[in-house]
């Protein structure tokens, strides 16, 4: 491949490899974008061209090196050219979740102070503008969407393609600066900093660097053997680093081409237009996507109902065995044939997986059923574990080794400690360079020799050097009897169910462990719909005494799962209740890649907790909630409580100690 | 408040309204005996938001249909750009660049929302049944001209992820944006609306009203819309025509009908002695 054939060192930063696609793939495919129902392509010398203009622009504009621009918006072609232009000109790009609240926005823009902003349309235009009295630094606000925006004060609001002519006409005087800008960059430079979700406390601003992201882009694309020929969705939030790496770091690095999606809302059907061949998402895609073929098989006539369970089964049985090329008799192999022309050929082309070459799901646990649905499919799925501060990539699965309850091993270039209390460090040429205005945070994560604490508790499994994951280890606790607490783990089994929306177990410090459910809207919905169940709210469907059966026995049988594990058989759920409401990131009981933010919810359903405890049948309480344009509002509901029968344990205490 | 003069005012937004577009003189219609609207008179203006409002049975669909041509009044005169309008059929009255949007939703249910929405460019297609058929050269070219300007109304209106959906599946708030999608379609100068928000609940009024604004905002268009929610009319409208029993009763800006002591009257209710 040629970019294996090149040193390097050239190519110390994200403009330089820019120029280098320009050069060496100029007219194929960088970036595409429907846009008016069809698939707009620019070419990476197209691509070179926009950016050049928008870097140029931006200098018009007085972006100083060293400023911080932010980018917020849905992918765009548009907004990736912004970051990299933001980089060619020395300044530092710091891409914001889209979906978040102004007053988030105010922090993360007054803490890095960014004095430009580049928005996608008025929607984000007028989150900047409510905070912007509020931000000292803040002075420019470019937007890409011209729509509504006519009657705005454009003193210090410019459209993104005005910026580009202005930019363009002032070629002759802005050029050799740039090009002076663009060299002084080398692998030592700062190349983004993104803001982790936060899951305690406001949120960090990692920086990372030009050799973190092109470093773990290299290694990575050679793990998987990505070529210029990829085609990969742009979909997850630009401020993801698994994004940044994907569709930045990886793409400029290959050259392969990044597709973005019409609309958050056309994800599926752009998926199937597009056919990627690598493939990322977090299990909760693989979860709804796997939830609605179900519904819909439900729906099915009974002959294609029976063999598309015929099939699956026998897919199941054979075909992960087939995908990792272990033997398989010739009479299965011709049986999994006619499947894949009748069912699994299909399937795949409806769920936009036909040429899924590689794919990958991380950030929470997927559920082994889930898992094995897309692999018996010949869906190469495979799990990594990363964080932001090591530019994603810890562990990964290489090909061949692939199981739901592992991570896999040590990604290259990454070395793996177990620490005294289960906690997992790691050392790699991707480990982030510090925490922006926030010496102690650092400090207090990485140490001198560049071990970074992952925060999670886990163990490598000593015959395969595999990493499994227990739980957070902030999470991980002691029960009253000593005996091992973890959560996460218990949640995981519950959030298998696809009725299962959302679970939060408590049980720290306590002599028994409890739980909170939150239903899956569309799975149970669907459920009462074709048992006749009527409902008039989600508050009303997730009390009804069936609802509440049917998740007991989910409950149970979770129970009876976890009591076969001998260090974690204390964290049965005695009793549970199912939430009237969703848990939800505006209300801030989630972070906005959707995790669970465990003390919040502590604290706000503090009632319901020790009506659990309490021995309490039934619960009133009131919760506030957050509607999206921000009005806060309140709802009530009285709550029932359910006791779960629990497997009786005796050797609990052996490995506690 | 405004000073309505020949050559138009500037709105509080600073949009400048222009010319008189249409103009009503005189209008009165019977069904039969009974007097549906009676000698009401007034105008539209160039780029202004203008609503007709009042109580049920005041005659506001039916003064509606009388802009749009539907029914043809028994007394007095439409003025359209300058020139009195003769008795037209829909049809005709469309080809003057009028469109409209229906009270209960009057879309083909059987078709995508794409198929509906270019049926908002039956104006502005040449070709014949023969050449549709064979459908190369001019037909192919023709379709791709106006399938551009559906495709800029779709992402106008934000419903690119329902555009091959069947009308029928989709839920009563979208498909009232499909209708107004197929009314742009046919790049209308002036835009007529009934009840645009009839039905739907704050989030959904909220979105309706946006669009509306920008439509107005970024085509220029003249909108005549007849709303029930008064703050939505009260939001969105340059003017506003109060109708009662068939007969006007106030006009002006929305500040000057809130105080307007007949509409009030008219809205609370008041002792007839």
């Amino acid at each position: 491949m040629a970019q294996s054939s090149q040193a390097t060192g050239g190519l110390g930063s994200v403009p330089a490899l820019l120029l280098r696609n320009a050069a060496e793939f100029g007219d194929k495919p960088a970036y595409r974008e429907k846009e008016f129902g069809i698939w707009q392509s620019w070419t990476w010398k197209e691509t070179e061209q926009e950016i050049r203009n928008l870097a140029l622009g931006l200098m018009n504009l007085g972006v100083n090196e060293g400023d911080f621009v932010a980018i917020i918006g849905n992918n765009r072609p548009h907004l990736y050219w912004g970051m990299v232009a933001a980089q060619w000109v020395g300044a530092i790009p710091v891409p914001l979740y889209q979906d978040s609240a102004a007053e988030e926005m105010a922090y993360v823009l007054d803490h890095c102070g960014a004095r430009f902003v580049i928005a996608e349309d008025q929607e984000q235009v007028d989150k900047v503008i409510e905070v912007q009295d509020r931000l000292h630094q803040f002075e420019h606000l470019i937007y890409l969407d011209p729509r509504g925006m006519r009657k705005y004060d454009h003193a210090h609001l410019h459209e993104y393609t005005h910026v580009q002519e202005q930019g363009h006409a002032a070629r002759d005087e802005f050029t050799p600066e740039l090009e002076k800008r663009g060299a002084k960059l080398t692998y030592d430079s700062v190349c983004v900093m993104l803001y982790t979700s936060g899951t305690t406390g406001k949120p960090k601003g990692v920086v990372l660097s030009n050799r973190n992201i092109i470093e773990t882009a290299k290694s990575s694309a050679e793990f998987d053997n990505l070529t210029p020929g990829e085609e990969i969705l742009a979909y997850l939030p630009m401020a993801w680093v698994g994004d940044f790496i994907f569709s930045i770091g990886q793409a400029f690095w290959t050259g392969f081409c990044v597709n973005c999606p019409e609309s958050p809302d056309t994800v599926a059907a752009d998926l199937r237009e597009i056919g990627p061949t690598y493939y990322f998402a977090p299990p909760r895609v693989f979860e709804t996507q796997l939830t609605n073929v179900m519904i819909r098989m439900e729906d099915a006539g009974r002959l294609k109902k029976w063999l598309f369970d015929t099939f699956m089964a026998h897919a199941r049985r054979v075909g992960p065995d087939i995908l990792d090329g272990k033997p398989v008799g010739a009479w299965d192999r011709f049986k999994y044939w006619l499947g894949d022309l009748f069912i699994y050929g299909p399937l795949k082309n409806t769920l936009g997986f036909s040429k899924v070459r590689v794919g990958y799901t991380a950030g929470e646990a997927i559920g082994p059923e889930i898992f094995d649905f897309y692999r018996s499919l010949g869906i190469n799925l495979k799990q990594l574990y990363g964080q932001t501060e090591a530019s994603v990539f810890i562990t990964v699965q290489p090909d061949g080794e692939v199981r739901s309850d592992t991570v896999g091993v040590p990604a290259p270039g990454v070395e793996l400690r177990i620490g005294d209390s289960g906690e997992v460090y790691y050392r790699s040429p991707g480990v982030f360079e510090y925490y922006f205005k926030n010496e102690e945070s650092t400090k207090s994560t990485k140490d001198e020799e560049g071990w970074v604490a992952t925060g999670d508790a886990g163990f490598i499994e000593p015959d395969t050097g595999h990493l499994r994951i227990i739980d957070r280890a902030k999470d991980v606790g002691k029960m009253v009897d000593g005996s091992l607490f973890a959560p996460k783990y218990v949640e995981n089994k519950l959030k298998f169910y696809p009725n299962i929306l959302e679970a939060v177990v408590f049980g720290n410090n306590r002599d028994k462990c409890m739980a909170f459910i939150n239903i899956d809207l569309s799975a149970v919905g669907n459920w009462a719909e074709r048992n006749n169940i009527a409902y008039s709210s989600y508050q009303e469907l997730a009390g009804h005494p069936k609802v509440y059966e049917m998740i007991q026995n989910h409950v149970e049988e979770v129970n009876a799962s976890v009591a076969q594990d001998e260090m974690l058989s204390g964290c049965q759920v005695h009793r549970f209740l199912i939430l009237h409401k969703e848990l939800d990131a505006d209300d801030g009981e989630m972070t906005r890649t959707r995790k669970v933010r465990r003390r919040i919810v502590e604290e706000k359903f503090a009632d319901l907790i020790e009506a659990l405890y309490g021995g309490k049948t039934e619960q009133y309480t009131e919760t506030e909630v957050t509607y999206e344009d921000g009005r806060k509002g309140k709802i009530s509901a009285t709550l029932e409580i359910r006791d779960a029968k629990v497997v009786p344990v005796t050797t609990q205490k052996v490995a506690a100690e | 408040m405004l000073d309505a003069t020949d050559e138009g005012y500037v709105t509080s937004d600073g949009r400048k309204i222009g010319d008189v577009l249409m103009e009503m003189k005189n209008i009165t219609l019977r069904f039969g005996g009974v007097k549906a609207i009676t000698d009401i008179s007034f105008d539209i203006r160039q780029g202004e938001i203008r609503a007709i409002i009042g109580p049920n049975g005041a005659g506001k669909s039916s003064m509606l249909n009388v802009i749009s041509g539907f029914y043809v009044p028994q007394e007095g005169e439409v003025w359209y750009k300058g020139q009195k309008r003769p008795q037209m059929k829909p049809f005709q009255v469309a080809q003057l660049g009028i469109a409209r949007t229906f009270q209960n939703i009057a879309l083909f249910e059987g078709m995508t929302v794409l198929d509906n929405v270019m049926t908002g460019r039956l104006n502005y297609m040449k070709t014949n049944l023969f050449q549709q058929a064979l459908w190369k050269g001019k037909a192919e070219e023709e379709e791709t001209k106006n399938r551009e300007v559906v495709e800029k109304v779709i992402d106008f209106l934000e419903i690119q992820s329902i555009r091959k959906t069947p009308v029928s599946r989709l839920p009563y708030g979208l498909k009232k944006r499909v209708e107004l999608a197929r009314a742009l379609a046919a790049e209308p100068s002036l835009l007529l609306l009934d009840e645009p928000m009839a039905g739907m609940n704050v989030e959904e009024k909220e979105d309706m009203s946006r669009f509306v604004l920008d439509v107005n905002d970024e085509f220029g268009t003249t909108i005549a819309l007849i709303e029930h929610d008064m703050g939505v009319v009260m939001d969105l409208s340059d003017r506003v025509v109060v109708m009662d029993y068939g007969k006007k009763i106030g006009d002006g800006t929305p500040d000057e009908i809130r105080n307007n002591q007949a509409v009030i009257d008219a809205y609370l209710g008041v002792a007839h002695d």
